[in-house]
């Protein structure tokens, strides 16, 4: 093992280029702590986000040698090529400055796909009893872990060929509320997740499942729109 | 075949796969139909165009295509097995049977065509 | 029709042509492979199918299964990789589903009363 590793960093906006470092190599390293290496003790100037750092919060999400990843949780013996990584920001959003992008879109596409609550209760009425075994409740489960990082956005392809396209964690979000029984929601929900830009857009490359780093899979969550836009359709409400 | 970074994966070779098939054959249908429609020309006609493909590189596309076709078959299957059933680790053996089963489809085509 | 229904159903026809066509497209290609062993004429291909009315109903669901499951795939290709508008799109589909169903057909019906020897 060499004692140090050529890290090229993307620099600027949407025009840039990249920038290469030589950072020592230290055992068990991440490309996180690679990042804040370079900002701490050569260039100042260099932008990026992390929060967490112990994989929790999704902040530090960026493209690694082409692939989008938390870069707290991707340890450079796992990434480096001859001696090299490259790191960029995540595909698919505006670039903000070096390694960090807007998540406005991204956040935009949640509210637009109605992954938001609507309560059909008073705060009067009793509580809803779910059984954890209710099996729409599993259903909601399966796609409830999701933190919003914003990596399967990146890692879709359709998003980057359909401007208009939710994505898979708009999707993901809202099956998870088309299957909350104390939501009600589900017309509107079902109308905004079709159309152009909706569930159908989606080919099950399943880029979102191989990336997702909790290991969700919003592409299930896609297909269960698809059949429950079909059953609404064939029932007429939407 | 290796595609860049987030691309290199099972399910999304499968989905070139299938999109670059179905639009072969889109493109492909309408020769198809034509030739078939000669037969309205008389049994000479279509006979004449038959002999055309006896040409080797002309049944080499053949077989091609036969094989895109079972592809997208194969491919469509798995995509709406995913679609009803929903998707699991499994569904990445899918797609190795379905190209599987399109290249013995061609090959069965190949044996009995030469 | 809004463009919710319009994707939704497109989706759903798109699905239930392809289940028609895989079984379809099996039988085909069975057919094929049976078709040119010992080399493929017109002879051979009229004398099975003209006259015949199950191969008449099998060729005919096929056209028209074909008709409604390409130009779909097709306008998603267009619309995703091509700039041009959702409305032009709708018309290449229209109008490649109307090629179909005229060339389709045309072949269908020219070789069910075709006869060997003309």
């Amino acid at each position: 093992m060499s004692n140090s590793i050529k890290v090229s960093v993307w620099r600027g906006r949407e025009t840039g280029e990249f920038q290469s470092f030589d950072v020592p190599r230290q055992p068990s390293q991440t490309v996180l702590d690679v990042v804040t290496f370079i900002q701490r003790n050569i260039d100042p100037t260099l932008s990026y986000r992390f929060a967490c750092r112990v994989g929790m919060c999704g902040s530090c999400a960026m493209t690694v040698n082409g692939k989008p990843r938390w870069t707290c949780r991707t340890h450079v013996d796992k990434v480096v090529e001859d001696g090299a990584i490259q790191v960029s920001p995540l595909r698919n959003l505006k670039i903000v400055k070096d390694l960090t992008c807007d998540m406005t879109e991204f956040f935009d596409k949640m509210n637009k796909a109605e992954g938001k609550f609507h309560p059909t209760k008073t705060r009067n009425d009793d509580f809803d009893v779910i059984k954890p075994d209710d099996p729409t409740r599993k259903l909601a489960a399966q796609g409830i872990e999701c933190i919003g990082c914003a990596v399967c956005y990146s890692a879709c392809d359709v998003v980057e060929w359909n401007k208009d396209y939710l994505g898979p964690a708009a999707l993901n979000r809202a099956w998870t509320l088309v299957n909350d029984v104390r939501d009600g929601g589900n017309k509107e929900r079902l109308t905004a997740i079709s159309g152009d830009s909706g569930c159908h857009a989606c080919h099950s490359q399943q880029g979102c499942v191989k990336h997702c780093p909790k290991n969700l899979s919003p592409t299930n969550s896609i297909v269960g729109l698809k059949r429950a836009t079909m059953k609404a359709a064939l029932k007429g409400e939407i | 075949m290796k595609l860049s970074g987030h691309r290199n994966h099972a399910h999304y070779w499968a989905f070139v796969l299938h999109r670059v098939s179905g639009l072969l054959l889109a493109i492909f249908l309408p020769a198809h139909f034509y030739v078939l429609g000669l037969a309205i020309q008389g049994e000479a006609a279509m006979d004449g165009f038959i002999r055309w493909t006896d040409a080797p590189l002309v049944k080499a596309a053949e077989v091609i295509l036969i094989i895109l076709l079972a592809a997208h078959l194969t491919g469509g299957l798995r995509l709406m097995a995913l679609e009803f059933f929903g998707s699991r680790e499994s569904s990445k053996t899918a797609v190795a049977i379905g190209a599987g089963i399109s290249l013995a489809v061609g090959l069965a085509f190949l044996i009995n065509v030469v | 029709m809004s463009n919710a229904r319009v994707e939704t159903k497109l989706w759903v026809w798109q699905r239930l042509s392809a289940a028609v066509l895989a079984v379809c497209v099996v039988v085909h290609l069975i057919v094929i492979v049976y078709a040119v062993q010992d080399g493929l004429s017109a002879a051979e291909i009229i004398g099975r199918v003209s006259g015949n009315f199950l191969w008449l109903a099998f060729y005919s669901i096929f056209v028209t299964a074909i008709a409604v499951h390409a130009p779909i795939g097709v306008r998603t290709i267009l619309k995703e990789m091509t700039d041009i508008s959702p409305k032009a799109t709708h018309m290449i589909m229209a109008t490649f589903s109307l090629v179909i169903l005229a060339m389709g057909f045309r072949a269908v019906i020219g070789l069910f009363t075709a006869s060997v020897g003309a």
